[in-house]
């Protein structure tokens, strides 16, 4: 039932001692670190200071822009001799984030995914297919050696080919399978064209979705689809990757592995705490990792933490499912967007006006996005506007890996900017 | 031998027709003959009438988006066949239509077109001696 018993099981007053034991060392290891020195010294704060969690609110919070301004390893807390990995954001909004990773960092990252994959049943003998994105994404070696610690057959079948992937789950007999969940409605679409019932003719049982936001009813819908237990899996490349928090069974919540980080939830105005109970923004500390500790890391994640007790036995809290981003970043099938990044492609064309709107989707599970536009002015060209909207759209995809729908508005009607620009409509029926 | 042609693009939802129509009526111009053609997404509203300029200034002080271009405008018999002969003599030098919209005005047939190469098309109609209509001369019979 428990990989690891005696830290799932801790009870409460176990897990804080443990947590202000890792702490105090964490704040050790920062002090290596000039950027940590120097913001204590600072506020004239010193490791000694924080005796207790709650002295954790002097430390300042650390944010992706300290990542990036710290771009590729001025955050490392050891010498770059011991550091064996290298994971990398896509960079797309500029400075990509770098996060490294000691072998015993790589170690305890597999012992926590492996511990989130045997949570939900997954043992020796199950085979597990990965659709996952390979390379500096996370999500594809986080799982890989998280599944293999735990001594499954492991798939690296990567993202995409959906035909492939079918083939794969009834050739090799896969039981298990991780997918983003817009994907997985996907792979049963495909299913149904090739004559294949999911139910009769693979043994797939158990689902692990994540990295985009999804309701408890498309949760359900993939279940009833497949036939399968779906678990919602949470991670962060900052954080490692997946294997933060992870569904138990009773599918309530994600228990946040609180041997590995210190988990609070700020108001994102005033960054005050919040109550328990109260949606605010996931801000992490990791206290398990050598080459790169993160103090009060701000995610940007709304969630709120679940209260009350697990009937699972374990005793790490649980956040409820993710409510969308504290900043404007959109996740669509899986893929972190910023529309700052639309609107430099738009920008890019004479064509069109400085106004522009994203509106975004969702139909049967799957993400959509508008992308509306206003024409600076037109000539009486219908071929002219055809093949402008083609190649605002083929260079929209390029950046952001989706196709949006764009639409060419006429000047004037979008409705005009006051203070802080409006940008993104978020109609996605699965949010709050 | 080109005449003026109001373009407007027009967004496909209700009421943006009908927005442009009441600011030329306010305007006091008659509109001649017009066509819209459609995507999914938008329209493009295009008009021939008295005082395109006029209008033109109408409908940009209004915040529309709209467009002054040239169009060519021949003017044939009302009878079985002419407009197929008309267009042969663009086919036969290759050249291709872009709109077309015709319509009948004092028992004559005046067919509005754009092609994607003016300066054959001017050539064209002088050889074949093509009766086109300037401006004024529409503005007459209308």
């Amino acid at each position: 039932m428990y990989l690891h018993p005696e830290l799932e099981t801790m009870p409460r007053s176990e897990i804080n001692r443990l947590q202000m034991e890792r702490l105090q060392q964490t704040l050790q290891r920062c002090m290596c670190i000039p950027f940590y020195k120097q913001r204590f010294a600072e506020i004239g704060l010193k490791p000694e200071d924080i005796h207790t969690l709650d002295d954790l609110q002097k430390i300042p919070f650390t944010t992706k822009q300290d990542l990036r301004e710290h771009y590729p390893f001025g955050l490392s807390a050891v010498p770059l001799e011991k550091v064996v990995r290298l994971h990398s954001s896509s960079g797309t909004t500029g400075t990509p984030t770098v996060i490294l990773h000691t072998q015993h960092d790589l170690d305890e990252w597999a012992n926590a995914v492996a511990r989130c994959l045997y949570m939900v049943g997954l043992r020796k003998g199950d085979i597990f297919q990965n659709s996952s994105g390979y390379g500096m994404f996370t999500g594809g070696l986080g799982f890989q050696y998280g599944a293999e610690r735990l001594g499954m057959l492991t798939v690296p079948a990567a993202a995409g080919n959906t035909k492939r992937q079918i083939k794969f789950i009834t050739d090799f007999g896969t039981t298990a399978l991780h997918a983003i969940p817009s994907y997985a409605g996907r792979l049963y679409e495909v299913m149904e064209e090739m004559g294949i019932d999911p139910r009769r003719d693979t043994k797939l049982r158990t689902l692990i979705i994540g990295a985009e936001p999804h309701s408890d009813e498309q949760r359900r819908r993939i279940e009833d689809m497949l036939g399968v237990k779906a678990y919602n899996s949470f991670g962060m490349s900052e954080m490692c990757g997946p294997g933060v928090a992870f569904e138990c069974p009773e599918q309530n919540g994600l228990h946040i592995w609180e041997d590995y980080y210190i988990v609070e939830i700020v108001n994102p105005d005033t960054l005050e705490p919040v109550p328990e109970g109260e949606i605010g923004e996931l801000v992490l500390t990791t206290i398990n990792r050598e080459a790169m500790p993160l103090l009060r890391y701000r995610t940007r994640d709304l969630t709120r933490i679940l209260p009350g007790d697990c009937p699972c036995g374990r005793h790490h809290k649980r956040l409820d499912r993710m409510k969308g981003r504290s900043d404007d970043m959109m996740i669509l099938k899986g893929v972190n967007i910023f529309p700052i990044q639309i609107e430099n492609i738009l920008m890019q064309f004479k064509e069109l006006g400085n106004e522009y709107l994203i509106t975004l989707t969702n139909l049967e599970a799957n993400d959509e996005m508008t992308v509306e536009v206003e024409l600076n002015d037109f000539t009486d060209d219908y071929g002219f506007l055809q093949r402008l909207t083609k190649e605002i759209t083929r260079q929209l995809k390029d950046e952001i890996l989706i196709t949006p729908r764009v639409k060419l508005v006429p000047k004037g009607s979008l409705p005009k900017q006051e203070g802080k620009a409006v940008r993104v409509k978020d109609l996605r029926k699965t949010l709050i | 031998m080109t005449i003026h042609q109001l373009s407007v693009f027009v967004e496909n939802k209700s009421g943006t027709l009908l927005q442009v129509l009441e600011l030329l009526k306010d305007a006091g111009i008659q509109l001649i003959a017009s066509t819209i053609s459609d995507t999914v997404e938008y329209g493009i509203y295009r008009i021939i009438c008295s005082e395109p300029m006029r209008a033109y200034d109408t409908l940009k002080q209004a915040g529309i988006a709209a467009n002054l271009s040239d169009v060519f405008a021949i003017m044939l018999d009302n009878q079985p066949g002419c407009a197929a002969d008309a267009i042969r003599s663009f086919s036969e030098a290759g050249i291709g239509i872009s709109y077309l919209y015709s319509f009948l005005l004092s028992g004559k047939g005046i067919l509005v077109f754009r092609t994607d190469d003016a300066e054959k098309t001017y050539q064209v109609i002088l050889d074949k001696d093509l009766d086109y209509i300037e401006e004024k001369r529409l503005l007459e019979m209308a």
